[in-house]
């Protein structure tokens, strides 16, 4: 049985823990784990090669699974990752970075759906035109540097259409692309000005999205080009510091050297005070608390270590895991769970062999979070937002339908526990981990015990089956 | 948004608290159902581009600013002028909305906003939900109104989107989101009374709600209102409506609202939303399939089945759908043919009731600096009635609650009489 801190820490740090993940943490101290998630790039990166394959969870597509060019089955190739890679924290922080640079598959397909699943979540080793989705750009600096981050997805195609920066000229500045870098990548709301929005509209004028035709949807290849003679080449002045010297102005530059312009206000943002505070807090609201005010001395001891390390993450994310804050056990099940970490988790433990992620993608619409489709560029709602009575019921609905598919599983699981209701309702609690059983256990035994005990197969598979609508379907289920 | 998330965030125990217990809860629905009046607001999101929804199609400004996105002048659905004599048109795909509106059953109120509008969907939407300009932070305004009511049935406010809105959140208020009527049902691995069985220990288990655990707390009240609420909800589905419903977001939200108004569920007020108005790029306004025409063709194709239907089955009187957006567009259009974000709009109002017409005047579209139906630079268009003066317009004259209360001031305006 692996030790609470480190369960606490898979639920965070990952989805959860299966019996295989078990195994591997068992027996490794809890700086040991938090040191092989963090620094996960020894752990081999294979588990693409796994869909499909018996003893894995199973996924459904309409003809050949085509993750690069059909969204559903990209959408399941992510989901499969969550369940089964080895690396679960890159994992968790490229759902992060979704939801931070929170695009939409729906907009993106306007250049055409096959296309618009490439530019969202293509592997560039597998595609036709090596276009690279920017789910694996974001999968790739997962633990990178926000200014590294910042400026690849200023250029990323699938950004590019959007925010719109595709149509940005100088003699049209278009403000979507400007406004949301500076409001929800990086500064946040009352730190720009509309006269800042104007500037950063115009310093990303002629930053466009090429695109070479290929034989047709599926096969066209983009990428950014800046077009030097779109580009606007006056001045452009600030509300904040560009430069370090204070300096507040991007002077005028050739067309042809214009392209710093947009790297010197990247440049500037990532490295800002307020940027620094606002992903620390992201980062703390995302692995420790949704719910209680961040604590300020951790912020401000967060935001050194990020402006420290050039806006690198990944120390900023070791010193959350390791920190007391995190590890302390009064947090543990305190945080909402967001649809997919539930979805994980519940497969994770229930059991997958026999079912298909295709199954959880309705499901997950209906909870509130279908991935490659944020309701905005904000991202979704977080933490109590998460709930509502009809996506609770959609929880409830899932956990049903999970519980009927390892209906036999389960029963045949459980023999060892055949000889009483308690014994039934006791090896279902170890196998779920619900936050705190203690006010739902009479229930669940008086559930279990209903009627004539028999331990029968049927019996087992019944109530093990009802067991786990009921944990799964359970508020105390809710928190990680 | 964020001030969204610290309002829920402070109010969760709030929101359990005040949940009332199942047995006093068909009472609870037949009191409040005593008056049958009820309210839908329809919000679109994305920031609508009033002057294409009702075109100023006399101002040659609107046609030397918008040189691939203006609607022809022969196009428009003429609707009169304004009180200053200014002709208006309905966007050319607004049909059924004009016989609505020839019906007089429909109102738009021209040029709605409020000082220093913000040009961020989420601070935007903040602020036209907490109706305390420039705060977006804090309870919405028909959660405060709703909380005046006293305990509340679990479906008394009801949204068809997923999510609560900001403009639905008070303490002490809680939201049944239905999104669909057959998802809002309890599945079971088991049949027959196996699965009943299941369905009484899972009410069983949310009945316990643990005080000292807000959160906790939330999570089961959120799901005892689902189990308490199942079996009502589920007549709606059972609805058949007069019209048929397009088949599309918009259209079967407004069928569910009409269901529920049809079977007496007695919600007091209705969240509907449709979105995709966000259009800074290739709006095309006028093409057959054009971005924007495609927009107004869900609005009216959507607002005019509901409006028949409530007409044929007798709740066209009980009925108020008041529209918002969060922001108004650009006058100027930019390079990707499309529009970036601006001030004031137009909100519509509709039903039974309304005095149908043309509310306030249109802005001057001339981008002269000293143009006081402008702002920024003569870029948008400034606003000419308060969003709160509609606010308290419905709040006082329809749902008959207190609006200086409720919005904190008297933003109470005789002239915007639209009901």
């Amino acid at each position: 049985m692996v030790d609470d801190s480190i369960a606490h820490l898979l639920r965070r740090a990952g989805f959860g823990a299966s019996s295989d993940d078990l195994a591997t943490y068992g027996s490794i101290s809890y700086n040991a784990a938090v040191d092989r998630l963090v620094n996960y790039e020894p752990t081999p990166d294979d588990v693409d090669e796994k869909i499909g394959q018996a003893g894995f969870v199973g996924t459904t597509s309409n003809g050949k699974f085509s993750p690069n060019t059909v969204i559903s089955d990209a959408r399941q190739r992510w989901l499969f990752r969550m369940v089964h890679s080895h690396r679960p924290l890159q994992e968790k922080m490229t759902l992060f970075w979704h939801n931070y640079f929170a695009t939409g598959y729906t907009k993106v397909a306007n250049v055409g759906q096959q296309d618009g699943t490439r530019l969202m979540a293509a592997k560039a080793s597998e595609d036709s035109r090596g276009q690279q989705g920017q789910i694996e750009l974001l999968r790739e600096n997962a633990l990178g540097s926000l200014r590294t981050l910042l400026t690849a997805i200023s250029q990323d195609p699938a950004m590019l259409v959007w925010l719109d920066g595709n149509t940005n000229t100088r003699q049209n500045p278009q403000e979507n692309f400007g406004r949301e870098l500076m409001e929800l990548f990086s500064r946040g709301v009352g730190f720009y000005t509309e006269q800042d929005v104007y500037a950063a509209a115009r310093v990303f004028t002629g930053w466009n999205l090429r695109i070479d035709r290929g034989t047709g949807d599926g096969n066209n290849a983009y990428s950014f080009v800046y077009n030097a003679n779109l580009h606007e080449t006056a001045a452009k002045t600030f509300s904040f510091p560009i430069y370090s010297d204070g300096g507040t102005t991007i002077a005028s530059r050739a067309s042809s050297a214009g392209m710093q312009d947009g790297f010197d206000l990247i440049n500037a943002l990532a490295m800002h005070p307020e940027t620094a505070r606002r992903v620390v807090t992201k980062l703390y609201e995302f692995f420790v608390s949704e719910t209680e005010p961040a604590p300020a001395a951790f912020i401000n001891h967060l935001a050194l270590i990020y402006l420290q390390n050039g806006s690198n993450i990944r120390p900023v994310v070791q010193t959350i895991l390791l920190s007391p804050q995190f590890t302390d056990p009064s947090v543990y099940f305190t945080r909402y769970s967001w649809p997919v970490e539930y979805v994980v988790r519940a497969i994770k433990e229930t059991g997958w062999t026999g079912f298909s992620l295709g199954t959880a993608l309705t499901p997950l619409v209906n909870m509130g979070q279908q991935l490659f489709e944020p309701p905005d560029v904000a991202g979704w709602d977080l933490g109590p937002l998460w709930f509502s009575t009809g996506k609770m019921l959609a929880r409830m609905n899932f956990a049903s339908t999970l519980a009927l598919n390892q209906k036999f599983r389960l029963g045949s699981a459980a023999a060892g526990a055949r000889g009483s209701a308690q014994a039934l309702l006791n090896f279902m609690l170890a196998k779920m981990t619900p936050a705190d059983e203690s006010g739902m256990y009479a229930d669940l035994l008086a559930y279990t015990g209903t009627g004539t005990w028999t331990g029968s197969d049927a019996q087992l598979q019944t109530r093990a089956s009802g067991l786990a609508h009921l944990i799964l379907g359970s508020a105390e289920y809710q928190f990680v | 948004m964020i001030s969204r998330r610290q309002f829920v965030k402070n109010g969760v125990a709030a929101f359990t608290v005040s949940f009332a217990a199942p047995a006093f809860l068909s009472d609870l629905a037949k009191a409040q159902g005593a008056s049958s009046r009820n309210l839908v607001v329809l919000a679109l999101a994305g920031g609508n581009d009033g002057l294409s929804t009702l075109v100023p199609y006399t101002d040659a400004f609107y046609y030397s600013r918008r040189p691939t996105i203006a609607i022809p002048a022969g196009t428009v659905l003429q609707i009169g002028s304004d009180s200053n004599g200014k002709a208006l048109g309905l966007h050319p795909r607004l049909t059924g909305l004009r016989g609505v509106f020839n019906s007089g059953h429909l109102a738009f109120v021209q040029r709605v906003g409020y000082k220093n509008s913000s040009r961020s969907h989420f601070t935007g939407t903040d602020i036209w939900s907490v109706a305390n300009p420039p705060s977006s932070q804090g309870s919405g305004w028909v959660g405060r109104y709703l909380s005046t009511l006293g305990p509340l049935d679990p479906l008394a406010a009801w949204t068809t989107t997923g999510d609560t809105p900001h403009s639905m959140l008070a303490s002490g208020v809680s939201v049944a989101a239905i999104s669909s009527i057959n998802n809002f049902a309890f599945a079971s691995p088991n049949s027959g009374s196996e699965a009943t069985l299941e369905r009484t220990t899972a009410a069983a288990i949310a009945s316990h709600v643990p005080v000292n655990q807000p959160h906790l707390a939330f999570v089961a009240s959120t799901v005892q209102g689902a189990m308490t609420t199942l079996d009502r909800v589920a007549t709606v589905g059972t609805y058949s409506p007069s019209v048929t419903y397009p088949n599309n977001g918009l259209g079967q939200a407004l069928r569910m609202v009409a269901g529920a108004m049809s079977k007496g569920i007695g919600t007091k007020v209705f969240f509907v939303q449709t979105g995709g108005f966000d259009t800074h790029a290739s709006q095309d306004t006028n093409g057959a399939n054009g971005a924007y025409v495609r927009l107004m063709a869900t609005l009216d194709d959507g607002l005019t089945a509901f409006h028949n239907d409530l007409r044929n089955t007798g709740l066209l009187n009980d009925t108020l759908v008041l529209s918002f957006s969060e922001f108004g567009r650009r006058i100027t259009e930019n390079g990707s043919r499309g529009t970036d974000h601006g001030a004031a709009s137009v909100m519509m109002a509709m039903g039974g009731l309304v005095r149908g017409g043309i509310y306030g005047t249109a802005a001057s579209l001339n981008p002269d600096p000293s143009n006081a139906t402008l702002e920024n630079g003569g870029g948008d268009v400034t606003y000419e009635t308060d969003f709160r003066s509609a606010y308290a317009r419905v709040i006082d004259n329809w749902l008959g609650g207190d609006s200086v209360a409720i919005l904190g001031g008297n933003f109470k305006k005789p002239s915007l009489s639209f009901v």
